[in-house]
């Protein structure tokens, strides 16, 4: 298995390409190595596959494990709750700044499976971790099931950045096979001045379905949500957040950027809830979409519920559409795609790369 | 002289529909070469397949540039590697001026070849330069790529393009349309300074008025999706007398089975 990573260019050797950054490597949902292990130690930080949490940290996973999304919560979080065998389980004790990134690599290998991984990060009082997940899978004709469940939670003034890059496989141009991508992401702002941010770049997946939320409900708790989805071929991506606002001055930022090309579909579904005892909580949020070529879609479907006359809530939506004509003439004067919509759209992805702890490589 | 584009027995079929019906051209560097055929022979999809174009697609042949095999590469790759399409009707892309459209593709071939980028201000001298030979008004260069362009300024901005790109291979795709005569004076010493010992030019026309101004090399003759006679430049007035009825009877009896052969 080892060897596969390393044909893939993902380095686990610790003294490899990737250092100061610590790697968990989940293969077809069976952690095969982590790194930095005894590092992370000295600190106090706990990082290892859920496996090994569940047999040394039986109090920590009882404690968290399904409070913050419950096993009866979606068709999806059951099946995970169900069948789950592993993932990768973060600790950051009170008081410290984890020393480095850390980092999972999922990968489903075998042909006619699902991969179901759990992952908890808890973050004690005034700690700080930043967490990147990288996902990918090889190409099959058959469609391949994600259904993955991710908690956070974030106790007084502590703050949890978790990063994704998701590149499964998308299945063929003509929408053969490809991963359904059907994830339960959720982190929750325990504590006062607590805060979570979730930064997404989604490529791959033939479907995907996936809302990383944040529920508020510490005071001055912050919840941010970064996203960029590009589609193309028949991919079809649906995602977006729930931000809840439960707390006093409670503030959450919503940054979604959709691309869709060839025949895909892309869509951002939020829900932005301010709930009664919410006072003076404020979101803000904007949503960008760019077309390319006129078989393509995207959609916005924000919710907002406010209940607390002292919140502020705003949404901002654009949508710019690059014709084929205009996308091949930029390539017959040797502009990649990437660069075409970066030319015609130059504010687009920006921020959200910025907010990545590393840059993707391909 | 080398080859520096050959075409074997190319088929390609738009929309179902089969327009290249097994093409043999060669065109050897230093070259400039007319294909000139009637409407519907097939002229536009000869251009297009060769800068990659989707949607034409390719059931059959061989394209080879510079030896290389061009139908495997994107057409991005095609356009660093200087295959250059002059198109008939170029396309308009508001909110992006010119200048920084040009930059940014200029780079692009650079580092494609190893070179350093440009910085704003040595591209501003190469454009300057450029826009001379062509006559093009600066105000045009800060305006958005083709947008409020008119008819001829939009054909002297292609070839202004290829001035400033300066490809290997340039595919005109009917440049003289839409010109009065002024505009097609302009266009055509522009084309004409381009004219090189490393470079060929394609030019795709339907009329011989382009052929007075740019004198090819070779003329071919291109009907029902096939090159059904190649000639010298006198082949293009002969044409223009008698019509492109003649050479239509010249085609293969069976396309498919085998390509006519060339003397170029």
């Amino acid at each position: 298995m080892l060897s596969t990573f390393e044909k893939l260019g993902i380095p686990l050797k610790e003294q490899e390409a990737l250092a100061g950054v610590a790697v968990d490597a989940v293969f077809d949902s069976i952690s095969v190595a982590t790194t930095y292990k005894e590092k992370l130690a000295e600190v106090g930080v706990i990082f290892c596959p859920m496996s090994e949490a569940v047999a040394n940290h039986p109090e920590l996973v009882k404690k968290y494990l399904g409070s913050v999304v419950p096993y009866s919560d979606n068709f999806f979080a059951t099946l995970n709750s169900a069948v789950f065998s592993d993932g990768s389980f973060v600790y950051v004790p009170e008081g410290v700044r984890c020393p480095m990134e850390l980092s999972t690599y999922f990968r489903i290998n075998a042909a006619k499976t699902g991969q179901f991984e759990r992952t908890l990060i808890v973050a004690e009082k005034g700690s700080y971790v930043s967490y990147l997940e990288g996902c990918t899978a090889p190409m099959r004709d058959e469609n391949q099931l994600h259904a993955a469940v991710v908690e956070l939670v974030a106790m007084d003034d502590a703050e949890i950045k978790y990063s994704t890059v998701q590149n499964w496989y998308p299945g063929d141009k003509d929408g053969k096979g490809g991963i359904y991508n059907f994830v339960t992401k959720r982190g929750a702002c325990r504590g006062r001045n607590s805060k979570i941010s979730w930064t997404q770049v989604e490529t791959g997946s033939a479907i995907t379905w996936k809302y990383p939320s944040c529920i508020l409900q510490g005071d001055n708790s912050v919840g941010e949500f970064y996203s960029v989805a590009t589609t193309s071929n028949h991919q079809q991506a649906d995602t977006g957040t729930k931000m809840i606002h439960i707390g006093k001055n409670t503030r959450s930022t919503i940054i979604s950027k959709g691309i869709s090309a060839g025949q895909s579909q892309n869509t951002y579904r939020g829900l932005v809830k301010i709930l009664g005892g919410a006072a003076n909580a404020r979101n803000y949020t904007q949503c960008d979409s760019l077309l390319l070529g006129d078989r393509c879609g995207a959609h916005t479907v924000p919710y907002i519920e406010s209940r607390n006359r002292t919140a502020h809530v705003e949404h901002e939506a654009t949508t710019s559409k690059i014709s084929e004509d205009q996308l091949f003439y930029c390539n017959q004067r040797g502009l990649s795609q990437e660069d075409a919509v970066s030319t015609s759209a130059r504010k687009s992805s920006r921020n959200c790369r910025s907010s990545l702890p590393l840059r993707p490589r391909n | 002289m080398p080859n520096l584009l050959e075409i074997q027995n190319l088929h390609v079929t738009v929309e179902d529909k089969e327009i290249l019906r097994g093409l043999t051209l060669t065109v050897p560097a230093g070259e400039a070469h007319a294909v000139m055929g009637p409407n519907g022979s097939g002229k536009s999809t000869l251009a297009h397949v060769l800068a990659g174009r989707p949607g034409y697609e390719v059931t059959k042949g061989d394209i080879r540039f510079r030896g290389k095999n061009l139908l495997e590469m994107a057409p991005e790759v095609r356009a660093r590697e200087g295959v250059f399409l002059g198109l008939q009707y170029p396309v308009e892309i508001p909110g992006v001026s010119n200048m920084y459209f040009l930059k940014a593709a200029l780079n692009a071939l650079r580092t494609h070849r190893g070179e350093q980028e440009l910085d704003a201000v040595e591209f501003l001298k190469i454009a300057r330069e450029k826009a001379t030979l062509l006559e093009i008004d600066e105000n045009l260069l800060q305006r958005g790529v083709n947008v409020g362009f008119s008819g001829g300024e939009k054909k002297r901005n292609e070839i202004f393009q290829m001035a400033l790109l300066d490809p290997t291979l340039a595919v005109l795709d009917e440049t003289d349309s839409g010109l009065d005569i002024d505009a097609l004076k302009v266009v055509a010493n522009g084309i004409n300074a381009l004219r090189s010992p490393e470079r060929a030019i394609l030019m795709i026309t339907h009329y011989q008025r382009l052929l007075e101004y740019i004198v090819p090399d070779k003329v071919h003759v291109l009907s029902d999706g096939q090159i059904v006679e190649t000639g010298g430049k006198e082949l293009a007035l002969e044409l223009e007398k008698t019509g492109y009825a003649t050479f239509e009877k010249k085609r293969a009896p069976d396309v498919a089975a085998s390509a006519p052969a060339q003397s170029a």
